[in-house]
Formats: structure tokens, C-alpha cells, sequence
């Protein structure tokens, strides 16, 4: 049941992830839930920018960027 | 139903948002729709050239209406801006949800992508709360189809309770039933009954506590369910607008707020905190989204987005994604600089002719010398100038660059820039308004709107002149040409991009570090969040392309220049031919002017050039040019080779080159760009500083390779 939870830029290219907790707060936390990131909704994550970060994933069927700063605060729990 | 706005007594609503009516019979319809769905695709097919851009009231906001004819009605269609949600997270949310709440189209056009329908739908959701009268146009099926996505559009209908539509509007496929049904739906011929979204039981009994008494204070003349659950959430902004547009003052209503005040502590008491209601509301809908998503899209194949996949693997790779990048944009420039010169040599040919003639045409009807001299040497000359040396280029350029845009490419820049702007605390869209700016800095400048942080859009606006914009092109183009790739004979082109190349990249970088200096100091502050949509890659429209670059693009640009070069050039030939003592006004200036100059490794004439060139980039090189020849109007070289030899005569070196390139690339704003800087920011301040700031770098820039090149013995 209680799989340990990681933040969602640490999630490796390629794989999945369910989202289970969201710590961002005020505008940016509305941001996320316009994407469609509420509890349970699998992510992927696609592509590495050159640098690193921002990191690309796919949210409901789009693909959006999220800099570390926003991904940090999506806290998933990995699908194998 | 079937109420026109008349009998409802809302006409001056639309007049508040400033709906372009021809007459009061004209049905409004409002066009909806996330970004990148098409919408602006439906929105020129169905309008073709009869649009009018401008701003919503009060708000920097583009507003675009069109105009089209259906059997017997006029239509005036609303273009909203494209949004992924009604909740009012930003300005574009609040202007959208403003207009559909309350500016009472007939009906509501809600454009959606058939590849990705399950996060279109949450717009669609939203807008159905708030109107009956919605069609929703599943947009993109030739890329379903492609794709290998199936939606089921009579299931959708059903399942929605309003009509839905199937379109590729880029091929006019559908467009005809959308108009059909549009009408249906604006005439009340259609009865929709919109799917309502079914909130968490705790919200839906808060709704039912205040519903009541909200429908009888807003006198049944909006959707009070959607309102009551938006009051609930404490949307302020959407009392705001209700104060503003209908003169309800809600929030003084003291019974109203008992309601609520009880509404919350019921809510509380099933435990939920006031302060995820938002998540909870969200949630509802999105699960909403997802459900009907699930029943009515198939997937033939799983892997449908594996091509869009391998391509961004290599466009944004750790090795390669700046280098192609970089790449690209090299061929964009080499394209427009190999190309250019053909045509650009024929229209000088061409209009210099035409010249001649009115040379002639003006002695045959004796006109007196001085008319003749303002008027061909003056201001035709420039003219004539501007558009040959502006006109091929741009010509070229912004199809090309319309291209990448259309491909998808762009986001991928900014996607693969970002890591550097967030280090400079900006934000990662900044690279998109540089791209625009390459096209033209007023461009560039407007689109700072999508930054939705204030900081950052000012930050944006002001670094967006350290991108060389098309009407300075041509003077780092002819420079690099004659004075670094000169004698590397059949690779000169070449050579000339790759300086040209060489200036834009040191832009970047400027724009990077003045950046980040302004977010230390005068715009203090930590990035905001940043979320960038990479949406897939498009089969690009030639035709689109084509008319977008060529009307919207080089004709707006170029008609703006020769409106400047007009009056400018009258100025020029006043002040090269007004003599005092035994020189010209121009002179006595550009010698005032030059003992500063000469510092930053310039002459006085160079700089004069630049500062009677405020009107208009381009026609910097003109002017230096005639003053050189102190002949007193403009001249075309035969060749480029004449034209180094004029300023090698003036004392030019290769440091001297090199030293107006860079202030070419660092100064002041045109004028048009400095007024669309005031009229976005709508601050003398911010204005002044967009010009002081690239100017002081400019000087500093060039003070310190002049004075470094002189110490190191390098002239």
C-alpha cells in the first residue's frame, strides 16, 4: 500500500508515475489541476532538456514542461 | 429560448466589450478553445480577410473579430483567447470567461483537438456551466485520423447534451455543418441540454444552500448554479465582473454572505478544508473530462506519437538540441542573405528608374528645383531605398521563420533555452518573444503578453531589442559582408551568416545577463512557475504560411517602415542640405558628435546615423552613406565593393566595422518599437528604461572592444 512516494523530476526518462500529493501552492498549484494533475492521474516522464531541466512529461495525453521548481512539489509514486 | 440580445435588453453589454456590430440583427458568436487546437485555423477559414484585430478594453489582451456570411445572416465571430480553463488563473481566463458570461453570444464555439480531446474537454465542461448555447468542434481529425485515434462524435453529442461538430479546418472540411449548426443553435432551433459536471456531495448540498437566493439577487439572467459554486470557491474576480458589467454588488449583500458563511461551515464540517475546494472542484471536472474521454476516444495504436517522440529525442538532445538549434537558424539567414540579394538588386534597379522618370516628369512641368529635391530626393529616394533593402529580405525571412513556427519547432526552443533564462530569473517563454523579435522588436515586444508574470514581462520587454530585428539585418549583413568576409571569395556568404550568426548569439547572451541584472536590482524577484505545452508536430500549411508571413508579417512591417521613412527622409535631406558657414547641418552635428564617437571606435557621421535612424533601423547604412557623399540625398551603390571603399576613404577600419555592428545590435529602440513599449506597459518609466538600457550597454560594449583593440595595438 504505502509505496514511498518521490518527487516527480527524480522519476527516470521513460517511465511512469501516478500522482498522489501536490504541495505546490496559490497560482501555481491552480496551474497544475488546469493540466489535469489530480491524485491518480498517470504521468510519463518523455524528455530532458539539454541542461537537464527543465524536464518534459506527458500529462492526459499532452506533452508540457515543468521546470524542477514546479515538479518537486508533484510528489508520485512509481509504476514499474 | 431564441432571445435575441435585444429582447433581453444586454446590447450594451456588447458594446462594453466592443463587439463590431453592422446591425442589431448580426448573431455574435464567441469562439473558444485551448491553445494550439486549431482555433485560429477555424477562426481565418470561416472569416477569411474580414477580421479586425485590437485589444480588449482596458486590457492588454488581443481581441480579434471577423465577419461572415451564412445564408441569410451576418455573423460577428469573437476570437477568445485560447486557454485551458474558465477558472480565472489569468488575465486571458477572466477576459474569456467575461465574454461568454457576459457578453451573451448567440452562441459559443468551443474548438477542440481530436488527438487530445480529454484536456479539451475540461474547457468545454466549463462552458457548458456557464451557457446553453454551445457547439463543441472536435478540430484535427485529418491528425486523428493520421494517428490512428478514433473519436465517436454522435456518442460525444449524446453524451454532452449539446451539438458537436467534426472539422479539419484547414482544409475547409467541416466548416459548412459548423456554420449550419451554428445557426441552428443561435436561433434556438437546436434545445441543447448540457451534461452538468456532478460535484462532490458536499459541494452539490453548498450549492443547493445558496442557489436559491443567488438566482432571485441576479434576476435569473445567468446560470446561478455555476454562479453560486463559483462564489463558493471565492472567485473574486468574477464579482468583480459582475459589479463591472451588470452592477450587481454581491459581495455587499449581508444575506448573501450569511449563506455562505454557512455554506463553508457545512462544507467544513464533512471535512473538507476551505482551502482545497479548488482541488475538489477541479477534480470533479477533470474525472468528468476523463470519463467521457474514455467512452468515447479509441486508440487503434498504442504507440500513435512515437514519430512526434523520436523527432524532439534528437531536436532537444543533450548534444545536439542547441547545435541544431543554432544549425537552423544559420540556414534561416543564409537562405535570406543568398536569396535576398537578387531581388533586392532588381527592385533598386527597378525603382531607381522609375526614379528618373519622375525626374523627368517633374522638369517637364516645371517644378521648381527644391520641390523636386524634397520630394524625389527626399522622400522618394528613401522610400525607395527602405522597401529594396527591407522588402526581399523579409520576404524571405518570415515564411521561413513562419515555417518553424508552424511546425511546432518553437516551443522546443524555448523548451531547450529555458535552463538559462530560469538562471537569469526570467522566464523560459522570454525565448519565444525573441524569436519574434527577430522579425521585428515591436512584434517582439507585444508578444511579452504570454508571460503572465508582470516582472518577467517587463524583463522581457525591455532585453527584446538585443535581438537584431529584421530592419538591422541588412546593416550587419552588408557590414560582415564587406569588411569580415570580404576576399573569402566564393564562401563569403557563408562567412558573412556566420558573423551574423555570431552577433545574434552575443545578443543572447547580453539579453541573458542584462536579465539577470534587472532581476538582481530594479526587478527583484524568484522565477515564476513555468509550464510550457510542447504540442506535436504539425504538417505545415504553405498556403497559411504564406498569406499569414507575407500580410500579417512583411507587408505590416514593411507599410510601418515606409510610413517612418517618409517624413524621416524629408529631415535627412533638410539636414544635409541646410547649410551653415561652410557646412551642412548634418556635418556640424556628426562633428559635434565625434570626439564621443571616436571613443566607442565610431565617427560622428556614424553615430548621426543612428540617431536620425531612430525612426527606422533600416535606414541607418542609407544615411551614412549620403552623408560620406555629402551630396545631399541618398545614393545606391552599384556594389558593395564601392561602398567599402567609400568608408575605408572615411577612415574605416575593420575595428570600425565590428564597432557599429555591436551598436547596431545595442541601442536605443526604433520609434515604433519604443511606442508599443508605452502603450504595453503603459509607463513613461518602463519606456525610458527599454532605451537607456540597451544604449548605456551599447556604449559600454563598444567603449570597451575600441579602447581594448587600440591598447592591445590590434589597428
Amino acid at each position: 500500500m504505502s509505496k514511498k512516494l518521490i518527487p516527480l523530476h527524480e522519476l527516470p526518462t521513460g517511465s511512469f508515475g501516478k500522482v498522489k500529493k501536490i504541495t505546490a501552492e496559490g497560482n501555481s498549484r491552480r496551474r497544475m489541476l488546469d493540466l489535469g494533475l489530480i491524485e491518480d492521474t498517470t504521468v510519463e516522464s518523455l524528455l530532458k532538456s539539454p541542461a537537464g531541466d527543465p524536464i518534459a512529461y506527458e500529462i492526459r495525453g499532452a506533452v508540457i514542461a515543468l521546470r524542477s521548481e514546479e515538479a518537486s512539489k508533484i510528489f508520485i509514486e512509481s509504476i514499474s | 429560448m431564441g432571445l435575441t440580445s435585444q429582447s433581453t435588453g444586454t446590447g450594451a453589454l456588447k458594446e462594453m466589450f466592443e463587439v463590431q456590430l453592422e446591425s442589431p440583427n448580426d448573431i455574435v458568436v464567441a469562439l473558444a478553445g485551448n491553445p494550439n487546437t486549431g482555433k485560429s485555423t477555424v477562426f481565418n477559414s470561416l472569416t477569411g480577410l474580414n477580421q479586425h484585430t485590437g485589444n480588449w478594453p482596458g486590457k492588454t489582451v488581443t481581441n480579434a473579430q471577423g465577419k461572415y456570411k451564412h445564408k441569410d445572416n451576418k455573423y460577428v465571430l469573437v476570437d477568445l483567447p485560447g486557454t485551458y480553463s474558465l477558472l480565472a488563473n489569468s488575465v486571458e481566463e477572466q477576459v474569456a470567461r467575461d465574454f461568454v458570461c457576459f457578453g451573451n453570444p448567440d452562441a459559443t464555439v468551443v474548438v477542440t483537438d481530436a488527438t487530445c480531446l480529454e484536456r479539451n474537454l475540461n474547457l468545454v465542461l466549463q462552458i457548458m456551466e456557464i451557457t446553453d448555447n454551445v457547439v463543441v468542434c472536435v478540430n484535427l481529425l485529418d491528425e486523428a485520423k493520421r494517428k490512428k485515434i478514433n473519436v465517436d462524435l454522435k456518442k460525444l453529442e449524446k453524451i454532452l447534451g449539446v451539438p458537436v461538430v467534426g472539422t479539419t479546418a484547414r482544409s475547409g472540411k467541416g466548416l459548412s455543418k459548423l456554420k449550419d449548426t451554428v445557426e441552428k443553435v443561435a436561433k434556438g432551433e437546436i434545445k441543447t441540454n448540457p451534461k452538468m459536471i456532478k460535484y462532490d456531495e458536499a459541494l452539490e448540498l453548498a450549492i443547493k444552500e445558496i442557489d436559491p437566493l443567488v438566482n432571485e439577487l441576479i434576476d435569473n439572467k445567468l446560470n446561478s448554479k455555476w454562479i453560486s459554486l463559483r462564489l463558493i470557491d471565492g472567485d473574486n474576480t468574477l464579482l468583480e465582473s459582475m459589479n463591472e458589467y451588470l452592477d450587481f454588488n454581491l459581495d455587499k449583500n449581508e444575506s448573501l454572505n450569511e449563506k455562505l458563511n454557512s455554506a463553508h461551515e457545512n462544507i467544513k464540517k464533512q471535512g473538507i478544508k476551505l482551502e482545497d475546494l479548488r482541488d475538489f472542484i477541479v477534480s470533479n471536472i477533470v474525472r468528468t473530462a476523463e470519463n467521457i474521454s474514455k467512452d468515447v476516444v479509441s486508440l487503434e495504436n498504442e504507440a500513435h506519437n512515437q514519430l512526434d517522440r523520436k523527432i524532439d529525442k534528437v531536436l532537444t538532445s543533450k548534444f545536439l538540441g542547441i547545435p541544431i538549434m543554432i544549425a537552423l537558424l544559420g540556414v534561416v539567414f543564409w537562405i535570406t542573405i543568398e536569396g535576398a540579394n537578387v531581388p533586392s538588386a532588381m527592385l533598386a534597379n527597378g525603382l531607381f528608374r522609375i526614379e528618373e522618370q519622375l525626374t523627368i516628369f517633374f522638369n517637364t512641368i516645371g517644378t521648381p528645383q527644391w520641390v523636386h529635391d524634397i520630394l524625389v530626393l527626399g522622400i522618394y529616394r528613401t522610400l525607395a531605398w527602405v522597401i529594396s533593402v527591407m522588402l526581399p529580405p523579409m520576404a524571405i525571412f518570415f515564411p521561413l521563420f513562419t515555417l518553424l513556427e508552424d511546425l511546432g519547432y518553437l516551443p522546443r526552443v524555448a523548451f531547450n533555452l529555458d535552463h538559462y533564462f530560469k538562471k537569469a530569473c526570467a522566464h523560459g517563454k522570454q525565448a519565444l518573444t525573441m524569436c519574434m523579435g527577430f522579425g521585428c522588436n515591436a512584434a517582439g515586444v507585444i508578444a511579452c503578453r504570454i508571460i503572465d508574470s508582470p516582472r518577467e514581462r517587463l524583463i522581457a520587454t525591455i532585453t527584446n531589442n538585443f535581438v537584431p530585428c529584421n530592419g538591422r539585418f541588412p546593416t550587419l549583413i552588408a557590414l560582415a559582408t564587406i569588411f569580415i568576409a570580404s576576399g573569402t571569395g566564393a564562401f563569403s556568404s557563408v562567412v558573412a551568416t556566420l558573423s551574423v550568426l555570431l552577433a545574434i548569439i552575443l545578443g543572447v547572451m547580453i539579453t541573458l545577463f542584462i536579465s539577470k541584472i534587472l532581476s538582481k536590482t530594479i526587478l527583484k524577484g524568484l522565477p515564476s512557475s513555468f509550464t510550457l505545452e510542447l504540442p506535436p508536430y504539425r504538417k505545415p500549411q504553405v498556403g497559411r504560411i504564406i498569406v499569414r508571413s507575407i500580410f500579417d508579417r512583411t507587408l505590416f512591417v514593411l507599410g510601418r517602415a515606409v510610413a517612418v521613412a517618409a517624413p524621416a527622409g524629408i529631415v535627412i535631406w533638410g539636414m544635409a542640405n541646410i547649410t551653415i558657414g561652410d557646412a551642412s547641418l548634418l556635418t556640424h552635428c556628426a562633428q559635434f558628435l565625434n570626439p564621443f564617437a571616436q571613443l566607442l571606435g565610431m565617427d560622428g557621421y556614424i553615430m548621426m546615423a543612428f540617431i536620425l535612424g531612430l525612426p527606422a533601423n533600416e535606414i541607418v547604412i542609407p544615411i551614412l552613406i549620403m552623408s560620406y557623399m555629402s551630396k545631399g540625398s541618398m545614393l545606391e551603390l552599384d556594389s558593395l565593393s564601392e561602398m567599402k571603399q567609400l568608408f575605408v576613404d572615411n577612415g574605416w577600419t575593420w575595428l570600425t566595422a565590428v564597432c557599429t555592428m555591436l551598436f547596431s545590435l545595442n541601442h536605443w529602440p526604433c520609434g515604433t518599437t519604443l511606442w508599443t513599449i508605452k502603450k504595453e506597459t503603459q509607463s513613461w518609466k518602463w519606456t525610458w528604461m527599454s532605451f537607456i538600457i540597451p544604449t548605456v550597454t551599447g556604449i559600454v560594449v563598444c567603449f570597451i572592444v575600441a579602447q581594448g583593440a587600440t591598447l592591445l595595438g590590434l589597428v
